[in-house]
């Protein structure tokens, strides 16, 4: 068995948080998450179970995603095993397990394709590394395409941008037709599909909660600040993680928001019916349900007339808004074409700094030292603003201005070479700590160089999954489980708010 | 009898490289990308998406950000290829273009770090265990084949030199369906042979990393998915009947 070494932070040298382990064949194999049972399958559209002529059904749906994906086909012949991307995986840097390496992990079922796609895998086999799809094989998919985050991170370095997210999706789809899914995301996916969000919160618990955070924040504050939910005829529809509502630091996220809100002197809503930013459809490749989770935000945004859809704080979600939403439940021509379709929170935020038209009282962060994680479909699978890389500058310049402390974690793991959380993709579940722990290192080890060089106390993350996971493993690594905070939560701590609702125009040319 | 062998095969393999790639290149075309997946930050603009790749094909940006060395050799090898098949051109030419023969003297050099990049290459297949652990069979004959034909070639130049005119009466007369014959020797044989397996294997195998570059999703989207919506055709059957 592996053991990843502690970073022991009493000692004088840092670990490099790009090391480079040693190969540690097979240690992660029995890392597997929960097979989703029929009743989490079923309602997606999948097998209950494992079917009886799984292989055949199995050779039957790569063909058709050879046939449907470019990507699948393209990655899957061009690889020339130059071996660039093996060293580009979190969970390979925290594991040692050569199949963490992204061709490896790729090779689990190019393997397959080729001895049934290719000529040279038909007849020779033992030349190309072909394999027929055994148990065992089965089971390597089912372990080690869920120890993808599908973050993207090796798709930057492959000099044929190779995507490994690509090849684990479509694997957990190819599992998902024969039966064997994973519980976690299917479930979730599932709740979405009936209740509206993720957590399964009804429009009452929802209602309660919104209501609770506008007291808290009229006794904190003494403004007045809304949390409205179903407000039919709102300028703007907010969408934002369900995470959002209930856990730590999420809430001081979305009470950020709110704030933003108030003072840029809008009207906005949230939905119940179309609550839910995340879309785990993704994770699991299911254009299918994707396309159904995306839907249900159009037709929010219809019923309540609103103009304008705006995202909150999260990295798959932003992806799956920035760069599917038009596609998969487009176009949104009913919605007022001035502004982007859908726009980030952060994008928002950051116009109206540049309108001058947001105050922020710095002092109130003065107590942090503070750095920020990209998260990585932001970073790699999305945009923020007008220009190629504004996602790495509008939430630094969002964070700056807010803060008087600011550094950044090494060049290497930051922006598009960010490093995973340890948690995305599907993988934030219980049964998967120790892979989640692992993943994490190359990120915690970053964080420990800027907290030892520059005192930094707390690390901001524009992602629901980030959050969470990190509230989880920064204590495992020694840190504080509350160094983590949303950009927004930054923003909502020095925020200057008028006293009356509306005001905000007078503010314009403060002296920040 | 070996002449006629030797154009068969010519024909054959000058067949199943174009036939086999062209087939390649219609397949990998007409597959949809239903979704935009361009790795960010990307550029904006079609222009912006060629010079992208401009730098993946010239420069291989990507992997220099990954990794020097395999950069270095892969590099090396690359150009070098590139200039040693220039220098070839002289042997399929009558009469020789300006530029060619103007080449000649760095396509010599390039034989010999070509043939150096493809033994960095080899050597990191032996010796990096991560890189040991990913290679096939295949991966170390392919690296083999290249420099099989490299090292023929570099010994027809220095030391078993041929017949180059009668050789190259053999090629325009082939071109021209006109055959002459080809020299006998051993070495020229197997440099011949040796690349005329190159150009069989070509479409099915991982040189298929050719073109597929050009094909690459993550690297030929244009980062646009706000302003244009994007759809697949099999995803606009999706919509039927949608509000």
């Amino acid at each position: 068995m592996a053991q990843v070494k502690e970073p022991d932070r009493s000692e004088g040298e840092l670990p490099d948080p790009l090391e480079i382990p040693d190969l540690v064949p097979g240690c992660m194999a029995a890392s597997k998450p929960y097979v989703a049972a029929p009743e989490f399958q079923k309602p997606l559209g999948f097998p209950g179970e494992l079917v009886e002529n799984w292989q055949e059904k199995a050779i039957e749906k790569m063909a058709e995603l050879r046939g449907k994906y470019r990507s699948f086909r393209v990655f899957l012949d061009a690889c020339v095993k130059c071996g660039a991307c093996t060293d580009k995986c979190h969970y390979f840097l925290g594991t040692g397990d050569p199949k963490n390496m992204p061709v490896a992990r790729q090779d689990l079922l190019r393997q397959v394709y080729r001895r049934h796609f290719t000529l040279a895998g038909k007849y020779l086999p033992w030349l190309v590394g072909a394999r027929d799809l055994t148990e065992e094989v089965l089971d390597d998919w089912y372990s080690y395409f869920h120890q993808c985050s599908q973050c993207r991170r090796c798709s930057v370095y492959c000099p044929y941008g190779i995507d490994t997210a690509e090849i684990s999706m479509a694997g957990r789809e190819i599992m998902d037709s024969i039966g064997k899914g994973q519980k976690y995301s299917n479930e979730i996916i599932g709740k979405v599909l009936s209740i509206g969000n993720n957590l399964g919160l009804p429009k009452k618990a929802l209602k309660a909660t919104l209501e609770g955070l506008e007291e808290e924040v009229l006794e904190e504050t003494g403004v007045p600040v809304k949390f409205p939910l179903d407000e039919k005829g709102a300028d703007i529809l907010l969408v934002a993680p369900s995470a959002d509502y209930f856990a730590e630091p999420h809430v001081a996220g979305l009470i950020g928001y709110a704030k933003v809100f108030h003072q840029a002197g809008v009207t906005w809503t949230i939905s119940s019916y179309g609550t839910e930013a995340a879309n785990f459809g993704m994770f699991i490749g299911s254009y299918e349900n994707m396309r159904e989770i995306a839907l249900r935000i159009r037709k929010a945004a219809l019923d309540l007339g609103v103009k304008r859809l705006v995202f909150g704080e999260c990295g798959h979600a932003w992806r799956a808004a920035y760069s599917f939403l038009n596609t998969l439940a487009g176009p949104f021509d009913f919605l007022d074409q001035r502004y982007p379709i859908p726009q980030h929170i952060c994008e928002f935020t950051y116009d109206l700094m540049q309108a001058g038209k947001l105050k922020f009282d710095k002092s109130k962060n003065e107590h942090i030292r503070l750095t920020f994680h990209d998260s990585c479909n932001i970073a790699r699978g999305s945009r923020l603003g007008n220009m190629p890389g504004g996602q790495f500058e509008i939430p630094r310049a969002i964070l700056k201005a807010t803060c008087n402390h600011f550094h950044d974690m090494p060049a290497d793991t930051i922006k598009e070479g960010t490093l995973c959380c340890g948690g995305g993709g599907g993988l934030l579940t219980d049964e998967l700590i120790e892979i989640r722990k692992k993943g994490a290192q190359p990120r915690m080890r970053a964080l420990q160089q800027v907290a030892e060089e520059h005192g930094v106390t707390h690390m901001a993350a524009m992602c629901a999954i980030c959050k969470a996971q990190f509230s989880k493993v920064l204590p495992m690594y020694g840190f504080d489980m509350e160094a983590i905070v949303s950009v927004h939560q930054m923003v909502s701590n020095a925020i200057v708010l008028d006293r009356v609702e509306g005001a905000s125009q007078e503010s314009e040319g403060g002296e920040e | 009898m070996l002449t006629v062998a030797y154009a068969l095969l010519f024909y054959a393999a000058a067949a199943v490289l174009t036939g086999g790639l062209g087939f390649r290149i219609w397949e990998y075309a007409r597959t949809p990308a239903p979704l935009k997946i361009p790795t960010t930050p990307a550029p904006t603009t079609r222009s912006g998406v060629a010079f992208r790749l401009f730098r993946e094909v010239v420069l291989f940006e990507s992997l220099f950000k990954a990794n020097k060395w395999i950069w270095l050799f892969g590099w090396v090898f690359h150009a070098a290829l590139l200039l040693v098949l220039l220098r070839h051109l002289r042997y399929f030419t009558h009469p020789i273009w300006e530029w060619v023969a103007l080449i000649q003297p760095f396509g010599v050099y390039a034989g010999f770090a070509m043939v150096a990049g493809l033994l960095g290459l080899w050597a990191r297949r032996f010796l990096v265990p991560r890189i040991r652990y990913i290679s096939a069979p295949s991966d170390h004959l392919m690296l083999a084949l290249l420099i099989g034909i490299g090292g023929s070639g570099l010994l027809m130049k220095y030391v078993a030199r041929t017949d180059i005119v009668a050789l190259k009466s053999f090629f325009l007369g082939i071109m021209t369906f006109n055959w002459q014959p080809i020299p006998a020797d051993p070495v020229l044989l197997i440099h011949l042979g040796l690349v005329a397996a190159l150009m069989i294997i070509f479409p099915f195998s991982k040189l298929l990393h050719a073109p597929g570059l050009f094909f690459s999703p993550t690297r030929n989207q244009v980062d646009n998915p706000r302003e244009r919506r994007h759809l697949a055709n099999w995803a606009r059957e999706l919509e039927a009947g949608r509000s």
